[in-house]
């Protein structure tokens, strides 16, 4: 196929459809118990050097907890699909997991604004950069989860984030018109959070899924976390309900509020305030290395961080929050 | 001394945009504001839809965040941003509000790095996000932002999104979709279209209280004139009050 333009972005992972074949002839179609502690599941699926990805949408539905956890166990030298990342992108450039970095969105955390840490990691030349775009990295997921090489689609072309991306500029052999074709991306490693899973990873998710049906599929790897357990009958029950199904997932972690500080549809709303103070404190550096130390280096676990932040009643105050029902306020 | 601040201007002439039955893609923030007030006045059948997946929710508030919950209350589906992006793509999405670091007199826009070096820019921010997608996809792109020199550059350090490109037709030419591209830019200042032919930033009307030498002074690059330069019209008493009273009622955005 003719290539017209090419982006000069590095593609960091290798986009070849026999090659990931090979790899998922290995996996298991076995339904076993993956159910494992996320310190457990992080130290076995999360390996230096590798490709990291993580669902959900910055801050919400996002597994904050593994985040954390990457960062506690000093993980380093990943590539990372900063992909819709806001409040991920944040934790994960404070440990520095990552030196190479596949860019949608990074830096910010919408409307909250802009992380100052995360900016100066990716101001000091540290970080090996390709540029994409929300959907262009969402097809890329999607090439991988059909199985196939890249797929043909229709943004960025005239621009500088096809010119620094890895995209090549194609003419369709049907009708003449011009595509950017987006390499499959398949992660080494991700982690996505869900409302419930059963111990064999068959998960669901009540909320937008925003790329996570093809995360999961894409990914060689894959770490669920989860608000709770169900039994194997209680998926069954229902099928429909199923978005990942268990051949794609390598560990079952239960953690509650694994999403906290972020919103969890139906579940908690985003700790505003928590995320206001995080922003803050990182406009100092000395600051945010104690900030850092106290939040996540000293923490056991994602409870004992959230227990630094009001426990379980801030937990029944965010509950409130998301359905609205304005109790606080009265 | 006009009772409304530029904020409120801004979201007002935005809203009016958005006729009733048609879409909008939307991020937070001033259009958001916008998308809201036109679904609470003008407009009860705008459909509304987020990025991430919400599809044509009630907003009950301002949502913080494009993939957060309130995207999702009481809509009429949550979805994947595989979808919603591939709805955008098929064309029927008709309306999309972006904003940028800078803006060039095509409407290309910036949200990537200011300085030289990609690899260790100056000031590094988000990126495109969802942008490039939406001014690749939407029908009618608009701006809604402040007016400076800096903002409106001669040249984009970085061409993030794609506006009418080198203008003329070389939008098209790249192989992006054929009748898509930037509508209206909207700024403290002034509303702005684009000359059909050239494809080039064109004032179209100025908000009370501006001379069109204020407009020319505060963009980096000449603007084109319209053949009839109108005063952009008042908020009405009754946007106002729903603006202020059910879609911003903490000043999240009316009072920046």
């Amino acid at each position: 196929m003719e290539v017209f333009e090419q982006g000069i972005g590095k593609i960091f992972t290798d986009p070849d459809a026999d090659n990931a074949r090979a790899h998922f002839k290995t996996k298991s179609r076995a339904m076993t118990n993956k159910l494992m502690s996320l310190k457990e599941a992080i130290a076995k699926f999360v390996k230096d050097g590798e490709y990291l990805a993580i669902g959900g949408f910055g801050a919400n539905r996002t597994p904050i907890a593994a985040c954390h956890e990457i960062v506690r166990q000093k993980k380093k030298n990943m590539a990372f699909a900063g992909h819709t990342s806001t409040h991920d992108f944040q934790i994960l450039a404070a440990g520095k997991v990552f030196n190479k970095c596949d860019i949608a969105y990074i830096v910010g955390l919408e409307a909250r604004g802009l992380s100052p840490n995360a900016r100066r990691y990716m101001e000091s030349g540290e970080v090996e950069v390709s540029e994409w775009t929300n959907y262009s990295l969402s097809a890329r997921l999607k090439a991988a989860a059909m199985g196939i090489s890249f797929v043909p689609i229709r943004n960025v072309m005239g621009t500088d984030t096809f010119k620094f991306s890895g995209a090549k500029r194609i003419k369709c052999p049907f009708t003449g018109q011009f595509y950017a074709a987006m390499p499959a991306l398949w992660p080494d490693v991700s982690v996505i959070h869900v409302h419930e899973a059963d111990v064999y990873g068959n998960s669901r998710i009540r909320d937008i899924t925003v790329s996570d049906w093809d995360l999961a599929r894409a990914s060689k790897h894959l770490i669920i976390t989860c608000e709770r357990l169900v039994s194997n009958e209680e998926i069954r029950r229902t099928p429909y309900e199923t978005q990942i199904p268990f051949f794609c997932v390598d560990a079952v972690c239960e953690v509650p509020y694994g999403a906290y500080p972020g919103v969890m549809a139906y579940e908690y709303f985003s700790d505003e305030e928590h995320l206001r103070e995080w922003l803050k404190v990182e406009e100092n550096p000395e600051e945010f290395k104690k900030f850092l130390d106290r939040n996540i280096f000293n923490c056991k676990d994602h409870m004992d961080y959230i227990n630094l932040h009001g426990g379980t009643e801030k937990m029944m105050m965010l509950r409130r929050k998301e359905f609205m029902l304005n109790t606080d306020k009265k | 001394m006009a009772d409304y601040n530029t904020m409120e201007l801004m979201i007002c002439t935005a809203a009016r945009e958005l006729h009733d039955g048609v879409s909008v893609a939307v991020g937070t923030g001033a259009p958001c504001a916008a998308a809201m007030l036109a679904q609470k006045t003008h407009a009860p059948n705008l459909l509304i839809i987020f990025e991430a997946g919400g599809v044509g929710p009630l907003l009950p508030e301002m949502p913080i965040s494009v993939g957060d919950s309130r995207t999702i209350w009481k809509a009429i589906m949550a979805t994947s941003m595989t979808d919603t992006m591939e709805t955008f793509c098929r064309g029927l999405v008709d309306f999309t509000f972006l904003g940028g670091a800078q803006i060039d007199m095509y409407g290309n826009i910036n949200s990537t790095r200011i300085g030289p070096d990609h690899q260790k820019p100056k000031v590094r921010f988000p990126g495109s996000g969802g942008a490039n997608d939406f001014g690749s996809f939407c029908w009618n792109m608009m701006m809604i932002t402040p007016q400076d020199s800096k903002r409106f550059a001669e040249k984009c350090t970085f061409i993030t999104t794609p506006g009418w490109l080198q203008g003329g037709d070389s939008r098209e030419k790249s192989g992006l979709a054929k009748g898509s591209g930037p509508y209206r830019v909207i700024t403290n200042m002034a509303v702005m279209g684009f000359e059909p032919t050239s494809k080039r930033m064109m004032i179209l009307s100025i908000n009370p209280g501006y001379s069109e030498k204020d407009v020319q002074d505060n963009c980096g690059f000449e603007l084109l004139k319209a053949k009839k330069i109108k005063e952009t019209s008042h908020p009405t008493k009754h946007e106002l009050e729903v603006l202020r009273g059910q879609v911003d009622p903490y000043r999240y955005i009316i009072g920046r």
